[in-house]
């Protein structure tokens, strides 16, 4: 199974991206993580380009396309979710019949170096996920002072989060087609 | 009133009695917005009326989930989506009648509704007309059915709050059908 992962901060040494790499280590043998690198280069949505999105929204589309699941890492930026995340989010979410998201079963957790660990951002993104009809997993994992959260190993040094992390990425899985179908 | 006519005004026709698709419809009414009432219908349903000559009478009906139709068509998407009936996983929504009782034309139908594999007893009044013959000699029956069902106990939960207070939809719905019932299968 491949789970995309979409980190919502483009920092090269960010927080939610190491949240995703110590989910990748949580996956079962037959899960794979594949992170998606190209949210910085997604144009900004106009209905206006939509006829011919171009290549870059198009791959973002097939990328969702191709895999399984969905595993949203976001950090919060007053209060809510980064707009280039947010942005990515509306292009996959059109048209709405056939759009990439619809169906797709999606989790969403985060990192912040906040006291609260993302946990607006992480509610609304899974708002706007669902109303992009998307099979939003209804859990969230708010990782706060982020800073000192991850150990050397990359992985998180409190036990709870990793149990939760386990617990999300299983409820994820199971919400996979071929889970279903089994 | 004689015994015999008393019999005939409660009894049901005897035979089997299926819908006719093009003339038969299934709708739901629900209060958006808190002021006005938005309407809404699901294309293809399939229904049957059985009726022994013992007098055992059963009702059971499908709805395509996915024909559902309303006026935008990205309403129509996300009405599909796992936010709301989730056609994907539950294609169809489902009665059966666990009792039958009329009185004149009225109809009292007690049964089990299924919708995204929640289940639960609904009671639906409505009104039967009795079998009269069409074009071709063809016998027909009609039936209209109403219930009201608060959707969040059939795992549609969708809502959004409102600014100074109230949600975007209601809780009940109304359903309705209205059958034309052919005799056999035809």
């Amino acid at each position: 199974m491949r789970v995309l992962g979409i980190s919502g901060s483009l920092r090269g040494d960010s927080h939610n991206l190491r949240l995703l790499r110590a989910a990748a280590e949580l996956l079962p043998p037959e899960a794979e993580l594949v992170l998606f690198g190209g949210l910085k280069a997604i144009p900004p949505f106009d209905e206006d380009d939509e006829a011919a999105p171009g290549r870059v929204v198009e791959s973002w589309r097939a990328e969702i396309g191709t895999a399984d699941a969905l595993l949203f890492a976001t950090p919060e930026y007053n209060s809510s979710i980064p707009g280039v995340l947010k942005n990515a989010v509306d292009w996959a979410s059109r048209p709405f019949a056939s759009a990439a998201l619809r169906n797709k079963p999606a989790a969403v957790i985060g990192a912040s170096t906040g006291m609260f660990g993302a946990v607006w951002a992480q509610a609304e993104l899974r708002k706007s996920l669902a109303a992009a009809g998307a099979r939003v997993i209804d859990s969230e994992l708010p990782i706060a002072d982020a800073d000192n959260a991850f150990a050397p190993d990359g992985m998180l040094i409190e036990h709870d989060q990793t149990l939760v992390l386990g617990e999300i990425l299983a409820e994820l899985l199971a919400q996979t087609p071929e889970r279903i179908a089994a | 009133m004689s015994a015999t006519a008393l019999d005939t005004a409660t009894k049901l026709p005897v035979g089997t009695w299926t819908s006719d698709p093009t003339h038969s419809s299934a709708s739901f009414a629900v209060k958006h917005m808190v002021v006005a009432t938005f309407r809404g219908r699901f294309e293809k349903l399939d229904a049957q009326l059985n009726v022994g000559e013992d007098g055992t009478a059963e009702l059971t009906g499908t709805v395509d989930a996915g024909s559902i139709v309303v006026k935008d068509e990205n309403l129509q998407a996300h009405l599909g989506a796992p936010d709301f009936f989730d056609t994907e996983r539950f294609p169809q929504l489902r009665f059966v009648s666990t009792s039958i009782r009329r009185d004149g034309e009225e109809l009292v139908l007690d049964g089990e509704l299924t919708i995204k594999d929640h289940t639960h007893a609904v009671e639906a009044r409505g009104t039967i007309t009795d079998p009269h013959e069409t074009l071709g000699g063809a016998a027909k029956v009609g039936v209209t059915l109403e219930t009201v069902i608060d959707r969040t106990k059939f795992g549609l939960e969708w809502n959004a709050p409102l600014p100074k207070g109230g949600f975007a939809l209601a809780n009940d719905v109304k359903l309705t059908v209205e059958l034309e019932l052919n005799r056999g299968g035809e």
